[in-house]
């Protein structure tokens, strides 16, 4: 884990899950997997988040929620869809007022399936979504860095 | 009159990990009313029943909620068995009896842990957990699965334990029990959580009756009821009774909660002790035709289930009615005329799950 130079805070929000998935996501934090010994820390707050944890499918009551907690979310970020209802519907796919997975309303970079997903694979989930988070990070600075330089020969 | 402020708490919010809207308006301090919306959970998993069959639709309907998994599973196949005039075998009763009790272990621990966050004891959280996850793993043992299970099927159960393994669950539960009493000891006597319980929310008698309050709620408030007397189960052949407390307040409903863990565990020792040898399901043919009405107790409170066949392979109607539905007028009676600080309390002393109140 080389590249982790960041101990992330994530956000957690059920969208329509059946709970399985969001105790599993506490589970993580609690002694028997502990997250929080390497400072990933469950925080209330979307702006002080880094990785956004969405657990169950989106419906029209609850997709504006999710959209503004993702936009109130500070670059870079990174969404881990928990378990299979918000990878695509799952077993309440053919429910009436079910959309569909968190991919319909807002990007995903990281897929966690399971009914319910495990602890051991949300945490695989979150140390995938960190690599992400490199990745843009290096985008964003790359970019900034080509800004700044554009910006100096205009001048 | 003051001033009135409404404060929109919700749905994303630290208290529970599931969304729930309450308007609370405030005057100064004091709660004077609370306007609940839900909705942001709700899927329509009744209507479901048009497209999976009647085996299926006992899967679906344990994925209502993942903490009383195991309920809802035996409910639903428990409401299809007896509109299909199917008798189990007393085997499959007692495991089912058993695993139930077992959920109820597993949820009550994790409430327990809920409330100690809700006022801001972070180690006592932590403990109620680190106990918790020795049940999951029995759990895991047994059905394969952490929270959702799908042991339960129409006609008994799916997976079966052997004389072993219910030693081991004995054992573990047994060698859980001091720890358990430990926590139980922060909760019954540290006087800073007492000052967070004791005389908060309190519900009398008569409006808990009035307001149809079920399960630990009812029961925290000296309300004599509990389905397990009544319904489903083998509760008749290990000796329930069940855990009242008078008072009314956050704290006798904790204390309810925590006498009940321990019963649960005694019920799963007896239960071990009686089982009997034999099969632990039949062999389930044709299609539903009739209804039937099921009630049973959830670690929540009493929850209804209503199967109705239509002679064919799909049902016509599947019906629930969960504990947390009950519950919400009682809690908004609790909340007007509350403190703010008291809110987070009194939202998790019901045990809320929103999941279960929305399907």
């Amino acid at each position: 884990m080389s590249y982790v130079t960041k101990s992330p805070w994530v956000i957690h929000y059920d969208g329509s899950s059946c709970n399985g998935c969001d105790i599993e996501v506490l589970a993580c934090l609690t002694p028997m997997y502990d997250v929080e010994r390497f400072g990933i820390i469950n925080t209330g707050n979307p702006k002080h988040a880094d990785i956004f944890l969405v657990t169950g499918s989106v419906n029209e009551q609850n997709k504006t929620v999710v959209k503004q907690i993702y936009d109130q979310m500070p670059n870079p970020k990174v969404v881990v869809a928990i378990g299979i209802c918000a990878n695509n519907g799952g077993i309440f796919r053919e429910c009436y007022n079910v959309m569909g997975g968190v991919d319909t309303v807002i990007p995903v970079d990281v897929y966690v399936p399971g009914c319910a997903a495990r602890p051991e694979a949300i945490i695989d989930g979150v140390v995938k979504g960190l690599g992400v988070l490199a990745e843009k990070r290096a985008a964003m600075e790359a970019k900034a860095t080509v800004e700044e330089i554009t910006e100096k020969e205009e001048a | 009159m003051a001033k009135r402020t409404i404060i929109p708490f919700g749905p994303q919010h630290p208290v529970l990990p599931e969304p729930i809207h309450l308007d609370l308006v405030l005057e100064d301090e004091k709660v004077v009313d609370v306007i609940p919306s839900i909705g942001y959970v709700h899927r329509g998993l009744e209507k479901l029943v048009e497209k999976k069959e009647y085996t299926e639709m006992v899967y679906v309907i344990e994925r209502i909620c993942g903490i009383c998994s195991f309920g809802h599973g035996w409910g639903a196949s428990a409401s299809i068995e007896g509109a299909m005039g199917v008798e189990i075998p007393e085997r499959a009763q007692f495991l089912r009896t058993i695993w139930h009790e077992l959920s109820r272990v597993h949820s009550h621990l994790l409430w327990l842990g809920l409330l100690a966050d809700a006022f801001g004891f972070e180690s006592l959280f932590m403990h109620c957990w680190r106990v918790r996850e020795h049940v999951l793993d029995l759990f895991e043992k047994t059905t394969g699965g952490r929270v959702i299970f799908s042991v339960c099927k129409v006609g008994g159960v799916r997976k079966d334990i052997d004389a072993a393994t219910l030693k081991e669950i004995v054992d573990t539960l047994n060698g859980l029990k001091p720890e358990i009493q430990k926590l139980a000891d922060v909760f019954i006597e540290d006087a800073s959580v007492k000052n967070r319980t004791q005389g908060v929310g309190v519900v009398t008698k008569e409006e808990a009756i009035e307001l149809g309050a079920v399960g630990p709620v009812a029961r925290g408030s000296g309300v004599y009821q509990d389905i397990r007397l009544a319904g489903i189960g083998v509760y008749d052949q290990l000796g329930f009774e069940p855990c009242i407390e008078e008072a009314g307040d956050c704290y006798a409903r904790t204390v309810v909660r925590i006498r009940e863990v321990f019963q649960a565990i005694e019920l799963i020792e007896k239960a071990v002790e009686l089982i009997p040898e034999g099969p632990i399901d039949v062999k389930v043919n044709g299609n539903v035709d009739g209804e039937f009405i099921l009630r049973l107790e959830q670690p929540r409170g009493e929850a209804f289930y209503y199967a109705k066949g239509a002679g064919s392979k799909f049902l016509e109607r599947m019906r629930v009615r969960t504990p947390t539905n009950q519950n919400i007028p009682t809690l908004v009676k609790m909340l007007q005329g509350c403190d703010l600080a008291d809110v987070p309390v009194l939202a998790l002393t019901i045990d809320p799950c929103i999941s279960c109140t929305e399907r």
